[in-house]
């Protein structure tokens, strides 16, 4: 065999390799930083570690005392949060991809999604503290949990359209070729398909919620006792990291290491969940 | 023709358009029933446009329009008054790439039935077992009922869409060349079915492939840019064609 050695070869190998080093050492930078945080988080956060962290409530500074009063808010909320921002999105997601295809109100939909998607989750908060905790007069975890929906609902509506989207027109034919009627096509066929995909939507938006922290500044604030009314203030992780860990106070900022580790780790296991799915969703 | 059979399908002064493209061009034609009718042609011809005006599938889509008159047993399906899904009943469909639905097999052959019958878990069995058997699929599949349907082979996958099509019991059978994405051997699985078929539904196959429609069709029509070219019994067709442009055509002088 005839060996190319030509010059325009050897350019060719070189940026071949150039381009390639290149690419492996800025995923080495940006693994580097994402280690430190973890490793950091972990560091802090597993010597702090203790019995009280699922018993206690948020301590008074210089006593013990754990997060259960946090934990129990942010799961509140969150689970208000989930309940009511998923049916809106599947449903607006399902119609964009069933009813709206080629329609223009259905691109204008999409577009004003895709900035509510991208708005800043401090805008929102200030959107929800002007609407609801104004005229309520006071901070309230349903607040909470309502501007947390608001961030949850476009990621459902988004991934809920693309999911559907993705199902082959053929299976929707083949569904409506036998005489379904169309709602029965969607739901028995359309859902069946694309529910894995949704599902991680879901996932994806509950991870994404649970670690912001801006929007409840303003609407949950925070609370320093055991509640589960979602009528007054209320404790969440982030605006306890958040106060705990600028404090002055050790204990407060072990804590604050603490709840980070368990969002971190609660992030982790949804992220690998939606993995999981995505990975069922080829049944072969 | 009709002498032998009745009519089960009339196409009468058929106009089909995507938007303004006018594609079908004054289509008339009789099927006769229980009988596989082929239709033929180069790509584009307006074979399949067809083929989707039988069971309306059509006009799911906003632009797509057909005028003139399609008579099944001399009701007019194209009338606006048609119940599209009562007609779907009668007409089932499948279609070039295989359409299992992400259930188990079972689950897919049920689901057509369950849209038309409530049945008990026991006739339910049966009936999904007559249907597999129908499109000999029951040996290769009556240990694994309750397995996916999407992890079938391409031919078995194609075999369990027309068991879920007979399953509804339709009177046609619309085939949007089935064998299309099929190797040879799961190709002559299907054309065996069709011939078995043959005796219990009224068939029309679209097919790329002459030799296909030469074997298993008992009528072919041959169509050429939105018209029909020629419509007659295979055989006559194949061996002395009436028309210059059909014997051109199947000789392979184009297409």
């Amino acid at each position: 065999m005839k060996l190319i050695n030509n010059a325009r070869y050897r350019r060719r190998r070189f940026w071949n390799v150039f381009n390639l080093s290149m690419s492996i050492v800025a995923t080495l930078i940006g693994l580097f930083w994402l280690i430190w945080i973890l490793w950091t988080t972990v560091r802090n956060g597993a010597a702090a570690i203790n019995i009280h962290l699922f018993t206690g409530d948020t301590p008074a500074p210089g006593s013990m005392g754990g997060l259960r009063n946090a934990f129990v808010g942010s799961l509140l909320m969150i689970g208000v949060a989930v309940l009511v921002g998923t049916p809106v999105g599947i449903l607006a997601g399902t119609w964009l991809a069933e009813f709206a295809q080629g329609k223009r109100l259905g691109s204008i939909i999409r577009f004003f999604n895709d900035i509510l998607l991208s708005a800043p989750s401090i805008v929102i908060g200030l959107f929800i503290y002007a609407i609801m905790v104004v005229p309520m007069g006071h901070f309230s975890g349903l607040a909470g949990a309502f501007s947390l929906a608001i961030l949850l609902l476009p990621v459902v509506l988004r991934t809920t359209d693309e999911m559907l989207t993705m199902v082959p027109g053929t299976m929707r034919e083949a569904a409506l070729a036998l005489g379904a009627p169309h709602w029965k096509m969607i739901v028995q066929i359309s859902y069946r398909a694309a529910r894995s995909g949704i599902l991680t939507g879901i996932l994806l938006a509950i991870a994404r919620i649970s670690g912001e922290t801006a929007p409840l500044l303003f609407t949950a604030l925070n609370n320093q006792f055991f509640s589960m009314n979602l009528n007054e203030p209320i404790a969440n992780i982030p605006v306890v990291i958040f106060q705990f860990a600028m404090s002055p106070y050790h204990e407060w900022q072990d804590l604050a290491w603490m709840g980070a580790l368990m969002a971190t780790f609660a992030v982790l296991v949804l992220s690998l969940g939606s993995r999981f799915l995505i990975k069922d969703r080829s049944p072969r | 023709m009709s002498e032998l059979h009745n009519t089960k399908i009339a196409v009468r002064h058929l106009d089909f358009y995507y938007g303004s493209n006018k594609s079908l061009k004054d289509i008339n034609l009789e099927m006769p029933e229980k009988q596989v009718t082929a239709f033929i042609g180069p790509s584009g011809c307006g074979k399949s446009t067809l083929l989707r005006v039988f069971n309306r599938m059509y006009s799911l889509y906003p632009g797509q329009r057909a005028t003139g008159e399609v008579l099944l047993d001399g009701e007019n399906i194209l009338s606006p008054s048609m119940d599209v899904n009562m007609l779907r009943a009668k007409i089932g469909m499948v279609f070039q790439k295989p359409t299992p639905f992400p259930m188990s097999i079972y689950d897919n052959i049920a689901f057509g039935i369950k849209l038309y019958e409530k049945l008990r878990k026991v006739e339910m069995d049966e009936r999904v077992e007559e249907a597999l058997r129908q499109a000999a699929l029951w040996d290769e599949v009556k240990d694994k009922l309750k397995t996916s349907g999407l992890g079938l082979s391409g031919g078995q996958q194609q075999r369990l869409c027309i068991a879920r099509a007979v399953a509804v019991k339709p009177e046609v059978i619309l085939l949007d060349e089935p064998t299309s994405a099929l190797d040879p051997i799961a190709t002559l699985k299907i054309e065996e079915l069709v011939s078995e078929l043959r005796n219990q539904f009224t068939i029309l196959i679209v097919t790329h492939n002459m030799q296909q429609a030469a074997r298993v069709s008992d009528y072919t029509a041959f169509m050429y840019i939105g018209e029909m070219v020629e419509f007659g019994q295979t055989n006559q067709l194949f061996t002395n064609p009436a028309k210059k442009q059909t014997e051109d055509y199947i000789t392979g002088r184009y297409g």
